[in-house]
């Protein structure tokens, strides 16, 4: 099996659109082949289409999965005792989860990938972390979820790790303030699930008046937005007022799957979401599945060279989208950059963030 | 204390081990503790023992007790 790394080398948003294609087709190409004869279910799926893992495939070309068949089906293309976890989607009560077979080498690849990722934004350096959630997430060892499994990832890139909720999900303002005086002069950086963070920090702060006055620092946030639309917020009020209450730091929310994790999409300082080299985003147009123009709203398909131990290297979300553009965006970055609209109707609600119900 | 023993403490510190658990047979989760919680405990722990930090892509690959003697010993300059 070829190492995504190497075989996209570089920077992560290094590559050019005709170079990129030639690379993803290559290492997805190869992926499909390994699926297909290593995870009986995911060859059957492909019998069933008439699809044969051809030995070569066009980016578009490629079967898609919809996520919804991981939580019908255990697939994976590993034995058992090569699952070295398995990671289950935050699901709400009453729906079903995904589970996501994970074997040692593809956890070291996620979370590699990913390192190379978040240190494009904020350099090499391990910074001080604040978590905007409950340490109690990762009390359970033995659930992994992806909210603890998204927290405890994300530690890798900082240290003095301080979690900002207790375990009434109220904020400890004063430890809060206490631990950033310790660490005054340093760029800190901060991370939650988006919906909690608005409901429990930025707000939370608002309704208190109170402000974290940060001089230097970058918050990453990841989760679903449907509970902040129906209060009607876009992510740039979002923007304004987590920097008015937390201070001068840069905002990245960013978009990834737990069928996918490792290759996330981060929004860049314009505001556009990038696929990095090792991920690609195809729209497909609702009423036929065809690929959509630039700019035309779809179904969102995602592709990434990571999954190595699961089928899930191209699958077709629930979330409704649109291509902006491909290796222009004014922030520098290659590749092609797109808007999410959220979740389609009739879809079912699931994202990390949403699972947390107020009482 | 040597290098030797601030190295095999912090892995009986963050990871509730005794010293004869200790040893190359001792790799990232081959004990119920060193799972990726206890994995961070573990370099918050050397981190302070060695007064180091180290870098993303090294704690990623810090898979075995005796990796991590090689890492820290090449990138770190402790010496055993």
């Amino acid at each position: 099996m070829f190492d995504p790394v190497e075989l996209m080398g570089g920077a992560p948003y290094s590559l050019p659109a005709e170079e990129k294609r030639r690379r993803m087709e290559q290492g997805l190409s190869e992926l499909t082949q390994h699926h297909y004869h290593n995870c009986p279910e995911y060859a059957r799926l492909l019998d069933g289409l008439g699809t044969d893992a051809k030995s070569c495939y066009t980016l578009e070309e490629f079967p898609m999965l919809p996520v919804r068949l991981f939580k019908e089906f255990d697939l994976k293309s590993v034995s058992q005792d090569k699952v070295a976890k398995t990671l289950t989607s935050s699901g709400t009560s009453g729906q079903s989860v995904s589970r996501i077979f994970l074997s040692k080498e593809n956890t070291r690849v996620q979370s590699r990938v990913l390192a190379q990722i978040i240190a494009s934004y904020i350099g090499k350096a391990r910074l001080p972390l604040l978590i905007l959630d409950t340490e109690q997430v990762k009390r359970d060892r033995t659930m992994y979820s992806a909210r603890g499994a998204g927290i405890i990832g994300f530690s890798t890139f900082g240290r003095n790790v301080f979690f900002a909720l207790d375990a009434n999900m109220q904020l400890r303002v004063d430890e809060v303030k206490d631990w950033l005086r310790s660490h005054a002069g340093e760029p800190i950086l901060l991370f939650g699930y988006t919906y909690m963070l608005w409901q429990f920090v930025v707000r939370a702060l608002e309704e208190s008046d109170a402000t974290f006055g940060i001089d230097d620092g970058y918050l990453f946030h990841i989760g679903g937005w449907k509970k902040l639309r129906d209060q009607a917020v876009e992510p740039e009020e979002f923007n304004n007022r987590a920097q008015s209450v937390l201070g001068n730091i840069t905002v990245h929310n960013y978009y990834g799957m737990a069928e996918q994790l490792g290759s996330v999409f981060v929004e860049c300082e314009c505001g556009h979401m990038h696929c990095s080299n090792y991920s690609d985003v195809i729209i497909r147009r609702f009423e036929d599945l065809a690929v959509a123009d630039d700019g035309e709203r779809g179904f969102v398909e995602l592709l990434s060279l990571l999954p190595t131990s699961y089928p899930g290297h191209v699958i077709v979300t629930e979330d409704e989208g649109q291509i902006l553009g491909e290796d222009d965006c004014p922030c520098g970055r290659l590749g092609k950059y797109f808007k999410l609209h959220g979740r389609i109707k009739g879809a079912e609600v699931r994202g990390c963030s949403d699972t947390y119900e107020r009482k | 204390m040597t290098n030797a023993e601030k190295y095999d403490w912090a892995f009986m510190e963050a990871l509730e081990l005794t010293e004869d658990q200790l040893g190359p047979e001792l790799t990232f989760e081959s004990v119920e503790t060193w799972d990726s919680v206890g994995h961070m405990g573990l370099i918050a722990e050397l981190e302070d023992a060695f007064d180091i930090m180290m870098e993303t892509d090294d704690i990623i690959d810090f898979s075995s007790y005796s990796e991590g003697r090689r890492t820290l010993a090449a990138n770190y300059g402790v010496e055993f």
